[in-house]
């Protein structure tokens, strides 16, 4: 199997969903000349018309973009998270909304890809996580790929699925290498990853780890070295959020008795509160220990690397909260 | 401009239709029959009748809260318009958009907007699908002069200058947005002159006139269909009737004289299309008023129809999210 790059793979998933439809394009800001690396050559395959540079007008071009699919195309368009902000009236008055609003008259094709920078000095303005505040609201599945073959199986349904979805591209994996199939050996000859299945990174016995995004990594690390302590952990990748598969969370909590969750987003009514609370529902009996949320802590992101270091989810914290969990 | 004899009669039943319209849902909703806001159109009935009868079935439009008109404009259903206002299945939503959220993708009408401004980056990205499909279509975004000031409208404009983009951004200067003056919230003297900003042409239009404002637009879409961009337009109305229904009745004081309002009743967009046609010869008056008394009729039995449809099932509640559905977390 190949090796790639996280970058490389949505650059992939995007060249081989254009070239199989032609209602697909891509539109954000310098993506022609491809400054975040996921574009590369797209201009010169697809032509200026289906890779657009656009004006810093994001509640405009995400406007432009819900408007196209409402007419039969799919667009795919680039952002930042953070820049998402200045374009939430269209991300939630439309393309959250309307499908419902019109009685199902609306289908929104619509990809919005956000990358999210965090963790390497880029300060408050640059660095969201912001996928809990779109879970809190219906209308918009999310979906946060942890690995490279992930983001690109997960892109390209994404890109096909008829509804709009936000796909959170973890800047802290874009380096990542991985292995991604080719598509000669795969069923089908392509690489789907569906939506609303998680998958089971590691498997064990005495704690569950619920990991999101950038933190996958971190829960892998973690049930490696506590291996070696003789501590069997279980690592689960939902891969999507909404729709989230709870099943393989509570099948896994059953087995464990124990359940840790590892969000990079604020702690606050995060995506992890949002798993803690299924647990604490609909698992309550199967839990041996306090459920315990290892997120991002309740401050703005500071520039200095000093400060910045402390405020993410990582493996001494997660090793930590997998070890009180097994102390009652 | 010579126009289709059609063409004027058109513009005729759907004026007669929106004003008969909104004079049963100012009726019915001070009966109590439904509750929410409802916005009347009435008095601006020629700026959506003359700017939707310069588009065919297969072009775009998107609007706001005052919504009614605009898909009666655009050849909408009265029946599954009331329904929608009853909150009832059979409405254009089955009942879960009601009078600010009208829709009809069957003949284009791709949603009204109860965020203001929100809808207009909408029409762009239909225009924008037309240019990417070099589809011959075009798109018209309805809004306010209240809107005119949204963020969203000016980016929108300056995206579809750029791109060239088949849009006509068509405001509805009723001069009032709620309580305020437009005078006092606009820093050029006219909506319309904010196209110089965007390399587009700005109209100004008598939106009294619904001839002037079909003649005005038949030209805007024209060129939106040759391929040289957007327009703006801007038609000068006056809405009759309060910001919404029932709102005269907690706004603290007047924000219009009344000598205004007269002014401005004396300028019926239909006495004016009526004795136009009178006047040329084209319609007789028992003509007129037989237009007139169909609409009447037929929004009798919209409303009949509205208030015979059942109400939707809980179960509806959950319909409708989703395209691909996922399981209700
Ligand atoms: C974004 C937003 N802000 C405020 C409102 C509340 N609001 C509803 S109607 C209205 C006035 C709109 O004025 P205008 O755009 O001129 O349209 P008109 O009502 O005059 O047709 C306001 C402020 C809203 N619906 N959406
Ligand atoms: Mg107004």
């Amino acid at each position: 199997m190949a090796q790639t790059v996280f970058l490389e793979a949505i650059n992939q998933a995007i060249q081989e969903e254009m070239r199989r439809d032609e209602s697909v394009f891509i539109l954000g800001e310098d993506i022609r000349r491809a400054i975040y690396g996921a574009t590369a050559d797209l201009l010169t395959e697809f032509g200026e018309k289906r890779v657009l540079d656009t004006p810093l007008s994001e509640n405009g071009f995400f406007g432009a973009a819900i408007g196209a699919s409402l007419v039969g195309m799919r667009p795919v368009v680039e952002t930042l998270t953070s820049f998402m902000w200045v374009a939430m009236d269209q991300l939630i008055s439309q393309a959250a909304k309307m499908r419902y609003m019109f009685g199902g008259q609306a289908t929104l094709p619509v990809v919005f890809r956000a990358s999210m920078f965090y963790g390497a000095g880029s300060a408050a303005h640059h660095s969201d996580r912001s996928y809990p505040m779109f879970m809190n609201m219906p209308g918009i599945k999310i979906v946060v790929p942890s690995n490279p073959a992930d983001m690109k199986g997960l892109l390209k349904t994404a890109i096909r699925d008829d509804d709009p979805t936000i796909v959170f591209e973890d800047g802290t994996l874009f380096g990542m290498r991985g292995e991604v199939p080719e598509n000669a050996d795969l069923p089908g000859e392509e690489l789907l990853v569906p939506f609303g299945e998680a998958k089971i990174v590691r498997e064990g016995t005495d704690c569950t780890i619920v990991a999101i995004g950038g933190a996958v990594n971190h829960a892998i690390a973690t049930s490696d070295q506590l291996a070696a302590e003789g501590i069997s952990v279980e690592v689960i990748d939902p891969r999507t959020l909404v729709p989230f598969d709870k099943q393989a969370v509570l099948d896994s909590v059953e087995k464990t008795g124990r359940l840790v969750i590892a969000d990079p987003a604020h702690k606050v009514c995060s995506a992890a509160s949002e798993i803690a609370s299924i647990v604490s529902e609909e698992g309550f009996w199967s839990l041996q220990a306090p459920i315990q949320k290892v997120a991002s802590e309740q401050v703005h992101i500071p520039y200095s690397p000093a400060l910045e270091k402390h405020v993410y989810p990582d493996v001494p914290k997660i090793t930590a909260a997998v070890k009180r969990t097994l102390e009652s | 401009m010579e126009i289709d004899r059609d063409i004027l009669l058109l513009m005729l039943r759907r004026m007669w239709m929106i004003r008969n319209f909104e004079l049963k849902v100012m009726e019915v909703h001070s009966a109590g029959e439904f509750a929410g806001a409802a916005h009347p159109y009435i008095g601006e009935e020629a700026v959506a009748v003359g700017a939707c009868a310069a588009l065919e079935d297969t072009d775009y439009i998107t609007g706001n809260h005052r919504s009614h008109g605009h898909p009666i404009a655009k050849g909408g259903r009265v029946d599954k318009a009331m329904a929608e206002l009853y909150g009832r299945v059979d409405g254009y939503c089955k009942g879960k958009g009601g009078s600010m959220h009208l829709a009809d993708y069957s003949i284009g009408i791709l949603g009204e907007s109860g965020i203001l401004g929100s809808s207009v980056p909408v029409a762009v990205g239909a225009a924008l699908a037309a240019h990417i499909r070099g589809d011959k279509f075009v798109s018209m975004a309805f809004f306010g002069d209240g809107a005119s000031n949204q963020g969203a409208l000016h980016e929108s404009m300056n995206l579809a200058s750029i791109w060239k983009l088949p849009v006509i951004f068509l405001c509805e200067n009723n001069q009032y947005a709620v309580t305020t003056s437009y005078a006092e919230t606009v820093a050029v003297d006219h909506v319309s002159d904010r196209a110089a900003a965007y390399n587009m042409p700005g109209m100004l239009v008598d939106g009294q006139d619904v001839v002037a404002m079909y003649e005005a637009t038949s030209a805007a879409v024209a060129r939106a269909r040759a391929g040289e961009g957007p327009t703006l337009i801007e038609g000068l109305t006056y809405r009759f009737e309060e910001h919404s229904l029932g709102l005269g009745r907690v706004a603290r004081g007047a924000y219009r004289d009344e000598a205004e309002i007269a002014e401005w009743r004396k300028r019926d967009p239909l006495d004016i299309l009526e004795k136009t046609l009178i006047t040329q010869g084209i319609a007789t008056r028992e003509e007129c008023d037989a237009i007139n008394a169909e609409t009447v009729k037929e929004v009798e039995e919209a409303t009949d129809f509205a208030r015979n449809s059942p109400f939707p099932e809980p179960g509806d509640l959950f319909e409708d999210m989703w395209a691909n559905p996922i399981p209700l977390p």
